[in-house]
């Protein structure tokens, strides 16, 4: 496991992470293959992230909300045909090219719900109801137990590797301040109080936000945050004694108004964040899968504020360079009359658990018994196969 | 929930416990609890014969810098008051415990207070709130915390026969502090000569550390002979000179006064209502001095039912988001890190006045940030608790909707729960 010294190293780094939602907790486990989850909390919209382009219906649907056809400037990058990549994904469109990258398409969990807190927990729970424990800490605990301590246990292990496996959590919780936006609606909702309203205001300026924020426009949210977490990531899991598992997440999805600006904006401090993982772990790309996940899709339809609500259905990314990648896999469901969920979001058509399990299996060699620990009651949804190069 | 209720648990306590039952009776509930026994029990008491052995012990073997015996029983006793704090089921007790405590403040900006402040707590405070006044002022007064943090244990009568061998004399310190901060307040119209002459009879109040148990100790030989006038009245030589000064100065209107403006201004307004002070200050006179009546008074004080005219300070407010949250007691120095983060730091008030107690000496800028950036690690860490479903419990009827609104738009339960802890309503009391 990592020395103090390199440990003393990180914790300079969290300096950084003043600003910005996003966290890491790594996990030990003796096998030589490097896995890493990125929750993407707050709903990604899946269809402007991989947009079906091909589909007839969808111009007539959120034309606003698409960039411009592959080939055109800032258009989108193409996926064979039929799906374009959103044009902030730049370096995730280039593991793809060496096929190291695939989407999934038309995804979501068990769970029908379109409460961020709910689908969140089942989403990390690997279940149709919130547990205990998170299902990557019930594979890591399914995996041969391998000597040495426990890293530093932070303040805050997500719900997805909660549970009796020992995980360290290099999180900025504790100390972290809020993004911007947050700030801002804290403000916000202090502004009617006569003596607190003033004074956060006055405290928000003394820290050096920009009047901007204070008068309530969106924010920018810190764009380094993530890229510097998965650096932290990818050079932790690199070391030959270092850990194997990683849990990042990233917040800053949940687009309900100007959705175009303020997706690229966190699309692209995912994309960088994913280059900075695969520099950092060198060699180690190679043994290494990459699952980004979020808890559900978003509507199909534009809503009043240039963004959207919450959906259904919504897009994986499975990236590194053990994957067999170079394409998207979906069982395309359609956008035509009739083919929405409840008329409204993208109807999904596989199990993300499918996806995690064909990974757990492929990857790191789980047995059926271990899948059905990680995912209880979970035999309808089949491990997705041929995800990892044989 | 009723309205009655949820404010007597925010305004009389520390917040409601996760979703322990609610009161049928807010006003019968918070009586109630004057009229039965502390139900504290610490697992370790302080005692001031432990705290000055381990202060004697420091001084004979010098310990490493934060090694001291005396830090190790100041994180010992302020983790048990703040762990009793997050569970009492009789927060208004606690309240009033807190209250006199910082009333009669001890602080570590004296180091030596770090092994004692928790025995102060314990053998001068906690078995009088609901006692006389009197009764808690001799045994403030007669405290080795309150006797080394304000200099009385080594003011000497300058005609005693300490004082004519050592060439030492007065200290004024407690004395003055005593008529200033404790009992009559300068309202009362008391001189430079009085307090002067007070001093001269507090001599000889001092702190044994040698003794078996180690503890108050009243030294003659330090003593300065003769009467000494203090207001206008006169008062004989000896120990009891001392107990008969404090006897006045408990029974006397303006301590009523004072005492009544304090804790009105505690429990109902930062600007106290001259009716509720006049009321509260009579049951003290009735009384004399009883400390149970005028906490039953302040639950009778229509202008105490008025909600969220206080703030939280951090104290308050770090142990409401602890019972909120259901936390356990603390195990671990954190939250005594926390309240000096938050800007309250555990027994250390700068000055022997206290912390304030207005919403506006605590609602400046960075300390307000503070509070916000704390909430924010809290929140992350709060397991299986659904925010809406904490605020529902812990505010009730006190949650605006527009709180409840931009919780509900949250992205994550994080952020929900961030946004209940610092809205006004939860930070108000």
């Amino acid at each position: 496991m990592p020395h103090l010294s390199r440990r003393s190293a990180l914790l300079g780094l969290t300096a950084a992470f003043t600003v910005g939602r996003a966290s890491l907790a790594l996990a030990d486990a003796p096998t030589e293959r490097r896995f890493v989850v990125v929750i993407l909390r707050g709903a990604l919209d899946g269809l402007a992230a991989v947009v079906p382009y091909g589909d007839p219906a969808l111009a007539g649907l959120r034309a606003q909300l698409a960039p411009p056809a592959p080939g055109q400037d800032g258009g989108m990058l193409d996926l064979g045909g039929f799906y374009g990549l959103h044009p902030s994904l730049a370096n995730l469109h280039a593991m793809y090219r060496a096929n190291e990258a695939l989407m999934v398409h038309a995804i979501a969990g068990p769970y029908r719900v379109r409460s961020h807190f709910e689908a969140q927990d089942c989403l990390e729970s690997g279940a149709d109801h919130r547990m205990t424990s998170g299902w990557l800490n019930r594979a890591i605990q399914a995996l041969p137990a391998k000597g040495g301590e426990p890293m530093a246990v932070g303040v805050a292990v997500p719900l997805l590797m909660r549970g009796p496996a020992a995980v360290a959590n290099w999180a900025p919780h504790g100390n972290a301040a809020l993004d911007a936006d947050l700030y801002t609606r804290i403000a916000a909702l202090s502004q009617p109080d006569p003596l607190l309203g003033p004074a956060v205001v006055d405290g928000l300026r003394e820290r050096g936000f920009a009047a901007a924020v204070l008068d309530g426009t969106p924010a920018e949210p810190n764009r380094y945050a993530f890229p510097a977490l998965a650096k932290a990531a990818g050079e932790l899991l690199s070391a030959a004694d270092g850990p194997r598992i990683a849990a990042l997440e990233i917040g800053g999805w949940d687009t309900h108004s100007g959705q175009a600006q303020r997706l690229a904006t966190v699309l692209r401090q995912l994309d960088a964040g994913l280059a900075a993982l695969k520099t950092a772990l060198g060699k180690a790309w190679g043994h290494t899968a990459v699952l980004a996940v979020t808890e559900f899709g978003r509507t199909v339809r534009m809503n009043g504020t240039n963004g959207t609500d919450h959906g259904t259905g919504s897009v994986a990314f499975v990236a590194g360079g053990a994957v067999a990648g170079g394409r998207v896999v979906a069982d395309w469901p359609g956008l035509g009359p009739g083919k929405l969920f409840e008329d409204r979001d993208l109807q999904p058509t596989r199990d993300v658990r499918s996806v995690a399990k064909g990974l757990l299996a492929q990857h790191l060699g789980l047995s059926a018994a271990a899948l059905e620990s990680a995912f209880p009651n979970s035999a309808d949804a089949a491990p997705t196969g041929r995800l990892i190069n044989a | 929930m009723d309205l009655h209720v949820a404010h007597a648990l925010v305004r009389f306590g520390l917040g409601r416990r996760g979703t322990e039952p609610l009161p049928a009776d807010p006003r019968g509930w918070l009586a109630g609890q004057l009229n039965a026994p502390d139900p504290t029990t610490l697992a370790q008491p302080p005692s001031s014969a432990a705290g000055l052995a381990a202060i004697r012990e420091d001084r004979q073997n010098k310990p490493e810098p934060g090694q001291s015996r005396g830090r190790a029983l100041f994180r010992q006793d302020a983790l048990a008051q703040l762990g009793n704090a997050i569970v009492t089921p009789a927060p208004f007790r606690e309240r009033l415990v807190w209250f006199w405590t910082n009333h009669f403040t001890v602080s570590l900006r004296r180091p030596v207070c770090a092994a004692l402040a928790g025995a102060f707590v314990e053998e001068a405070i906690r078995p009088h709130v609901t006692g006389r006044f009197e009764d808690m002022l001799l045994a403030v007064m007669r405290h080795p915390a309150m006797l080394l943090y304000l200099d009385n244990a080594f003011s000497i009568g300058p005609d005693s026969p300490a004082g004519e061998r050592n060439k030492r004399g007065l200290n004024e310190n407690l004395a003055r502090e005593c008529l200033e901060l404790h009992t009559v307040s300068p309202a009362a119209g008391y001189t430079q000569a009085d307090v002067t002459a007070f001093a001269r009879v507090l001599t000889g109040w001092s702190v044994d550390f040698r003794g078996d148990p180690p503890g108050f100790r009243y030294r003659p030989f330090a003593h300065e002979p003769g009467e000494q006038a203090v207001m206008g009245r006169r008062f004989p030589a000896g120990e009891e000179g001392g107990i008969a000064v404090l006897h006045f100065l408990a029974a006397h209107p303006e301590t009523h006064r004072f005492l009544a403006t304090k804790l009105v201004r505690h429990f109902v307004a930062d600007d106290p209502p001259e009716d509720a002070v006049r009321r509260v200050a009579a049951v003290l006179r009735d009384s004399h001095g009883d400390l149970g009546s005028a906490a039953k008074a302040l639950i009778g004080l229509e202008a105490a039912w008025q909600p969220e005219t206080k703030l939280r300070t951090p104290l308050d407010y770090v142990v409401a988001t602890m019972r909120a949250l259901e936390a356990p007691p603390p195990d671990r120095p954190y939250l005594i890190g926390v309240l000096g983060n938050l800007g309250q730091p555990m027994w250390m008030a700068p000055q022997p006045n206290g912390w304030p107690d207005r919403a506006a000496d605590w609602a400046t800028p960075e300390a307000l940030l503070r509070r916000i950036d704390w909430a924010y690690g809290v929140a992350g860490s709060i397991g299986p608790h659904d925010p809406a479903e904490v605020a529902e419990a812990t505010l009730g009827p006190l949650l605006r909707p527009a709180t409840l609104e931009a919780m509900s738009r949250a992205s994550s339960r994080r952020d929900a729960m961030t946004l209940l802890l610092t809205s006004p309503e939860y930070q108000r009391r």
